[in-house]
């Protein structure tokens, strides 16, 4: 809030600056940039846009000013359709984005502009405990203990709860894995991504049944959205293991005090992908072509990728995750691409209407 | 015009002008924008969609706990007002204002409030393990064996059973207005006279109630009653804050058209809603039909 306020303040007096100052200052252009992104990402792109500007304003002289809105990804995606002027989208995965060039807004390979499939941090689904871990919940299959209580939110809403099912689901399916603290681990995996084929987890009738036993006899309460989640077991004190973004079980620590929860990490789990993209529609119209793609751009320099580590998003520069991999331990990965042939195959398989999510819950008949 | 006293407020084409102009901007270009849209659909797609096991599961909820909650308003929002009306007491006219308050709360904070209240370790829900741990603790100093199980009490912290409890919980809280404030005026239009006349001719407290009171009342009631059950219907904010939302067992049909929202599925969305729409409709119809038929049997009695 106080950050909001101050760069209000500042925007409003450097705009009474240049209507009244001399000169010099009347050369700067103002520049106003939305970006329309998912739930947890406030505190990442407000120091993100203070750097952003600053630096803007160093190389070019003109004042950028930048304005968040924040929501469930799939919320986010809608506004933009519906006519929300977002210069940039910096959503909790690629689905959601693909919904929005599908209404015609983004020019279709907006993934290929950006360099790691327009992905510049990535993060990965972890397990929050009660402090001292009094279940033992350690890996994936403990999750199935008689009594344990699983919170997570509603995959048919929540962007993050849709990448929890897949960890899930690709956990239990022994999906392949890679080493994402090294370049060739990286390399390998992207490149097992591309090559990928045929995707076998999809037919593992066994983990079907697993998921639907966890969801049907573990999962007490699904809230909307991922930070809801975070809620529910955090303040409310429901369930034993919460499954989440990991930046947002670092919160969950920062907000209610370390000294109430243990993060967990599994041995296994995906690696998350949120993608950004430039909106090419509203950048045409509006004129603000160049500064979006810098903003994104930007994303990907050392300032900006120390900052997604300190904030909890691990890097994909190699030097800034070394940085911070005390508090981002490297665990095996396995990716959304080579497991089950991206968003649009698990959206359809998984979570669009009669997918095995809503089986799961179809009542007895 | 000049010979019309009825006329106070001049121009009866230009406030009827104004009233179409109105209702129609407001309400029945925005529902036929929504029938519009289901019109995107084949009729196949339209009866797969509102027929979902899941959907179906969430019509019955949304109206089974709106009844419930309406129910449950009618009987006490009738004797909150009869005391407010009849009877003088400190704090009458705090009580009164603050029969208005869930019009002015926004839902979400009430659903937040009431959820934290029943919770494990909220006031009310985090009582029963207290009270079982005093018992047996009183019990043990005496030498007894614990009288109590531990979870003897937990029905204290109902929201998360998945139970329709918490969710008629709240919808009486924002339904509570509605009863009360259309009883309210004909009770003290209603002169207690007509309670003694009663009574001299023999009448048991019952039968006043039952033959002179209720009857006067009823229309007023009623009408209470549906806009208490069309404000459940309609309820959002609270009810996700208090459910368990797991489908097709505390998922109401408000957060059924949310979800395929998100889920891009605009014209899917707008079915539900035109489904909810048509069978409110019917309810509030038939609500009206026993409103009219009792004023019009009010007045041939009277």
């Amino acid at each position: 809030m106080n950050n909001w306020l101050s760069r209000r303040t500042l925007g409003a007096a450097l705009g009474v600056i240049a209507l009244f100052g001399a000169a010099p200052v009347s050369q700067a252009a103002q520049v106003r940039l939305l970006n329309v992104s998912y739930d947890p990402t406030r505190e990442l792109y407000t120091h993100y846009n203070e750097l952003f500007a600053a630096k803007y304003k160093a190389e070019t002289g003109d004042i950028v000013t930048i304005e968040q809105s924040h929501a469930g990804s799939g919320k986010q995606a809608r506004s933009v359709i519906d006519g929300l002027n977002a210069d940039v989208v910096t959503l909790a995965l690629g689905w959601d984005i693909t919904a929005i060039e599908r209404a015609g807004l983004i020019a279709p390979g907006w993934q290929k502009k950006l360099p790691n499939g327009a992905a510049p941090y990535t993060s990965t689904i972890a397990f929050l405990v009660r402090k001292g871990n009094p279940k033992g919940i350690k890996d994936w299959k403990d999750l199935f203990k008689p009594g344990v209580q699983v919170i997570t939110a509603n995959p048919k809403t929540s962007g993050g709860a849709r990448w929890v099912y897949l960890a899930l689901w690709g956990a239990l399916a022994k999906a392949n894995t890679h080493d994402f603290s090294t370049a060739k681990g990286q390399a390998e995996a992207v490149a097992a991504g591309a090559a990928a084929k045929d995707f076998p987890a999809f037919r593992n009738a066994e983990v079907q049944a697993q998921v639907a036993d966890l969801f049907n006899n573990h999962v007490p309460v699904l809230d909307a959205g991922a930070r809801g989640s975070t809620v529910s077991f955090a303040q409310k004190q429901l369930g034993d293991v919460l499954l989440n973004w990991e930046n947002e079980l670092w919160l969950a620590q920062e907000e209610f005090g370390a000294d109430k929860f243990d993060i967990v990490y599994p041995p296994v789990s995906i690696l998350t992908e949120p993608p950004v993209a430039v909106v090419d529609k509203v950048v045409d119209q509006r004129g603000t072509r160049a500064v979006a793609e810098a903003y994104l751009k930007g994303l990907y320099t050392p300032e900006a990728q120390n900052l997604a580590g300190e904030l909890h998003y691990r890097p994909r520069s190699l030097e800034a995750l070394k940085k911070y991999s005390a508090q981002l331990p490297n665990i095996p990965f396995f990716t959304i691409d080579e497991t089950f042939g991206g968003w649009e195959k698990a959206q359809t398989t998984f979570f669009a209407d009669g997918g095995t999510f809503d089986q799961i819950y179809k009542p007895a008949k | 015009m000049a010979g019309s006293p009825s006329r106070v407020i001049p121009g009866f084409s230009l406030t009827l002008g104004y009233t179409l102009f109105y209702l129609s901007a407001l309400v029945l270009i925005p529902l036929g924008a929504l029938v519009l849209k289901t019109t995107e659909m084949s009729f196949a797609q339209f009866w797969a969609v509102t027929t979902d096991p899941i959907v179906l599961a969430s019509y019955r909820l949304t109206f089974t706990a709106s009844f419930l909650a309406a129910l449950i308003n009618g009987i006490f929002g009738l004797i909150v007002a009869w005391a407010l009306v009849r009877y003088e007491f400190p704090g009458r006219r705090v009580f009164d204002a603050l029969i208005d308050f869930p019009f002015a709360l926004p839902t979400a904070v009430a659903g937040l409030t009431y959820a934290s209240l029943y919770l494990k370790d909220g006031w009310i829900g985090g009582l029963g393990p207290r009270i079982v741990g005093g018992v047996n603790g009183l019990a043990g100093l005496a030498g007894l064996s614990a009288p109590l199980a531990p979870e003897a009490l937990d029905w204290l912290t109902f929201p998360y059973t998945g139970g329709t409890a918490g969710i008629v919980l709240v919808l009486v809280f924002v339904g509570l207005p509605f009863v009360v404030r259309t009883v309210q005026p004909v009770l003290i239009e209603w002169d207690p006279e007509f309670e003694t006349a009663a009574r001299s001719l023999g009448a048991g407290s019952f039968m006043i109630f039952r033959r002179v009171i209720f009857p006067e009342l009823f229309p007023a009631w009623v009408s209470g009653f549906a806009l208490a059950f069309a404000r459940g219907i309609g309820e959002y904010g609270s009810v996700i804050f208090i459910a368990a939302n797991i489908p097709g067992k505390s998922q109401i049909a408000p957060l059924q058209i949310v979800t395929k929202l998100d889920d891009f599925q605009y014209a899917a969305a707008a079915a539900i809603g035109v489904v909810l729409l048509f069978i409110s409709l019917l309810i509030l119809l038939a609500i009206n039909a026993v409103e009219h038929y009792a004023r019009r049997h009010e007045r041939a009695a009277a």
